[in-house]
């Protein structure tokens, strides 16, 4: 198990969560690394999407759901209870598994639409022109800024999400399968695009494709759900390690292929 | 640093702006039930004279007499009843019918347009049904369908009498015509929902498309398709004014469907602004809690029924 | 052999049977159109002779005097709709927010049978609470109180299909403005209600179609008028109301002016509703993609 690492930017204690009286996940403590892809595999249902939202605290806006334990960003709970999580979630930016950018936005305004207030419109033009270059999108929309969002490709679409969410300034970029509803080149182009991200944010990524962290991880954590469907964290290790000599026999059933 | 395992509520709204949002919408939506709750109160405290002096004989004394103070509904509600079955018996045969060839048999070309004129029919003011009632129907009721019934059927009590034009068989079918639609739409909707195995089954059992329809699909849509029929008789009991311009507003009870009549709701409309006595009055609002309460209860009961068929879907 | 020929004169006669049903449920479907389209030919061919400008522009004459029209009758029906419609929106769209971000448990239940409850009371019963509180009290008729009746004849509409409106915008919408860090309420109000807009967009103008040609509650809170009356504190001339008043009237000049009033009121109610139609398709576009 790995222990809590002091310094570390994001890091869980005893972490459960529930919806409503159903536990989905329980006593998850994990640290991640800085400036790093984490990588979150496990199968099907076993609670690593709701670990993630657990993270920017947007699992409570689900009915009914409580979390208990802690999340630590920059080592202050954020669960405590004088902390605003809207606060926490612009240090913290997500991408979903489906594309979600806002229908009724343009793109110039989705890519804005939580960047830093009292910016005038160069201000506001620069920012964009960032965040959309940093989610290498900038050449694709630029003579189009003003029309919808949803003429975009699929591909298109979740890089501007990704701008969206790093217009923020974000430290943390939780990212849900972000390449769960795309083909093979837009997938492509999204990892690549998390390995130049890393760079500069701490990204914790869920997956369940193995050869997917393998590629984009420098450190995977493997998630199991036990005989009661409550979602457990098995082991985190750095992912050339994690895939070859896991510590864990559960880990090595999975990664080889055994619980299909 | 340990934190015990206790579990945190969760406060949704936290910021100023989200509060002040959470309790202007809160405020909205009280203000919405204060309204319906204030329009049953207003009703109960309106009526309120008029209970205390007739007691429950309101509803079965027959006189309605301005002059001496002294009311009795049940011109009004034998009225109201009447004309709504009329048009519940026609509706619910024209509309359910019609609903059985839109969902099973009307190819497109035909069934889109037929829905979307059957659908408008809905929206044809009151006013409109009524004054086409007046000038063209109750004519014609007069000069030759009142003729050809009583000719036909003229030795049934139901069918006797002088033929005004105006009375209950014309109030009865203006009515009809107005809940059609009703009938129609939800239960061409309730049809469709029915799964196409089960369609598919009764075909394949060697059933024809008609045998299919009547036999299989219709008795297992049948809740959907009464609760339809109970929602159209919700409408028909508080229609006012279609129903005012030809009923021949006279609170008399009469055998033939010939005979004028009045209704519930033409009665307030008539006489609430010429009440000069404030007995009056509250016996004229007091038939508008009766009709509130039948009709919340025909309602409720529709609404029940269309529910458990179709999820919690809106009607 | 005779057994087959039997199965087979049987076949034909439930084929026979099937055929006659089919006949009877498409007579059935056409009577249902065919009503539309008689009261629709009578309403034109009576009523296009009423209109002209005079018909739109004038204020009514007295019996005996020819000419006039209905002027303030259309103006009135805009103050009147208006006022209704302003005061409808906030009470219905907050009330549709309310229901779709807490929607569950025993308050909201409460609250939605209660709107079910509201859209079937008869609207001369709404006419008589709106007498009761806005026009009694003050021992006179106004339009501001036929305002009042209309907006609770539009609440049940308005209410249900903003709530669905808003529902129906996909959770992964507004889960993505609230991990950016907005707050609910711009979360609310500057992505999701956006997004709903063509939705309740088309709810409003139903519930306008609705109440443009009620009659009932307008006889006891508008009362009418023969004057140009824009003052809503005061009886006000409506066009449905002069229809009704103008078709059980016994004077013929009164009776074509009526089927010129109902030409109006239907014209309109269509065009709201094909409107209602054509915003109902883009919002299915919009939220399709």
């Amino acid at each position: 198990m790995t222990a809590v690492a002091g310094g570390e930017l994001l890091a869980t204690q005893d972490l459960g969560a529930y919806y409503g009286t159903r536990q989905a996940i329980a006593e998850v403590t994990i640290a991640f690394r800085r400036k790093a892809v984490t990588a979150l595999i496990g199968p099907s249902g076993c609670g690593k999407t709701t670990l993630l939202r657990c993270f920017n605290r947007i699992h409570e806006i689900s009915f009914d759901a409580r979390v208990e334990g802690s999340v630590f960003l920059d080592g202050h709970d954020i669960y405590a209870n004088d902390v605003d999580p809207m606060a926490i979630r612009r240090r913290i930016g997500m991408v979903f598994q489906r594309p979600n950018p806002f229908p009724t936005l343009s793109i110039f305004d989705n890519t804005i639409a939580c960047a830093p207030k009292g910016l005038n419109y160069q201000g506001k033009m620069e920012a964009a022109e960032r965040a959309l270059r940093s989610a290498a999108l900038w050449d694709e929309v630029k003579d189009k800024l003003r029309t919808s969002p949803l003429r975009l490709s699929g591909g298109q679409q979740q890089r501007l999400c990704i701008a969206r969410a790093v217009a923020a300034h974000p430290e943390v970029l939780l990212m849900d399968e972000p390449t769960a509803s795309l083909d093979p080149i837009a997938t492509a182009v999204i990892e690549e695009l998390m390995a130049s991200l890393c760079k500069e944010f701490t990204i914790v990524a869920v997956t369940h494709n193995m050869q997917q962290a393998a590629r984009v991880s420098s450190v995977t954590a493997f998630m199991l759900a036990d005989e009661t469907g409550v979602g457990r964290l098995i082991e985190a290790d750095a992912t050339s390690k994690l895939f070859t000599k896991p510590s864990d026999r559960r880990t090595e059933d999975y990664i080889s292929g055994r619980f299909g | 640093m340990t934190v015990g395992p206790q579990f945190r509520r969760v406060a949704r709204f936290v910021s100023p702006a989200d509060r002040g949002f959470a309790a202007v919408v809160y405020g909205g939506s009280i203000l919405f039930a204060l309204l319906i709750i204030g329009l049953f109160v207003e009703l109960v405290l309106g009526s309120w004279p008029s209970i205390i002096a007739f007691g429950p004989s309101f509803i079965w004394k027959s006189s309605w007499d301005p002059i001496t103070s002294n009311f009795g509904a049940l011109p009004m509600i034998f009225g109201t009843v009447m004309t709504s079955l009329i048009a519940i018996v026609l509706a619910a045969f024209i509309g359910i019918m019609a609903a059985v060839f839109l969902a099973d048999f009307a190819p497109q070309w035909l069934g889109q347009p037929l829905s979307f004129l059957i659908e408008l029919l809905a929206a044809v003011p009151s006013v409109v049904y009524g004054l086409w009632g007046l000038f063209v129907l109750a004519p014609f009721m007069r000069t030759t369908i009142g003729p050809a019934l009583q000719h036909v059927l003229g030795w049934v009590p139901l069918f006797s009498g002088p033929i005004y034009g105006v009375g209950l068989l014309t109030g009865g079918i203006i009515l009809a015509l107005m809940i059609v639609p009703t009938v129609t739409a939800i239960s061409r909707d309730v049809l469709v929902a029915i799964p196409r195995d089960l369609r598919e089954a009764s075909m394949a059992l060697g059933s024809t498309k008609w045998e299919t329809a009547i036999r299989v699909v219709l008795p297992a849509a049948r809740v959907g398709v009464f609760g339809a029929c109970v929602l159209a008789l919700g409408r028909a009991l508080g229609e006012t004014i279609a129903v005012t311009m030809v009923i021949g507003n006279r609170p008399e009870i009469s055998a033939s469907l010939f005979a004028p009549s009045y209704t519930l709701a033409s009665v307030i409309a008539n006489e609430f602004t010429e009440a000069t006595t404030s007995i009056y009055t509250s016996a004229l609002i007091e038939l508008g809690l009766i009709l509130f309460l039948v009709s919340m209860a025909v309602n409720a009961l529709a609404r029940f029924m269309i529910w458990s068929v179709r999820g919690s879907e809106r009607v | 052999m005779a057994q087959s020929a039997s199965r087979h004169r049987n076949l034909a006669r439930r084929r026979i049977v099937g055929g006659l049903g089919v006949g009877l449920a498409l007579l059935c479907a056409i009577i249902g159109a065919a009503c539309l389209l008689i009261i629709l030919g009578y309403v034109i061919v009576q009523g296009a002779g009423a209109l002209n400008r005079d018909f739109l522009t004038q204020l009514p004459h007295p019996v005996g005097v020819p000419g006039g029209g209905v002027g303030n009758g259309i103006l009135g029906t805009f103050i009147i709709l208006g006022i209704a419609t302003a005061m409808a929106i906030p009470i219905g769209l907050l009330t549709g927010i309310y229901l779709s971000l807490f929607g569950r448990g025993p308050i909201p239940e409460a609250l939605r049978f209660l709107s079910d409850v509201l859209s079937g009371v008869p609207s001369i019963a709404i006419g008589l609470f709106a007498y009761a509180v806005l026009v009694a009290p003050f021992k006179h008729f106004s339009a501001f109180s036929a305002s009042f009746a209309f907006m609770m004849l539009m609440l049940p509409l308005l209410v249900r299909t903003s709530e669905q409106a808003i529902r129906s915008v996909p959770q992964t919408v507004r889960e993505g403005a609230l991990a950016l860090g907005m707050s609910n309420f711009r979360a609310t109000v500057r992505i999701v209600i956006p997004t709903a807009m063509p939705a309740i967009i088309t709810a409003l103008l139903l519930a306008i179609a609705r109440v443009i040609g009620e009659t009932a509650p307008l006889l006891f809170t508008a009362f009418g008028s023969q004057f140009w009356e824009s003052n809503p504190n005061r009886p006000m001339a409506v066009l449905a109301l002069q229809v009704f008043t103008y078709a059980i009237s016994p004077y013929p000049s009164w009776q074509a002016q009526a089927w010129g009033g109902a030409l109006l009121l239907i014209g309109a109610v269509f065009v709201l509703s094909l409107g209602a139609r054509l915003m109902l398709r883009r919002a299915m576009r919009g939220l399709e993609a």
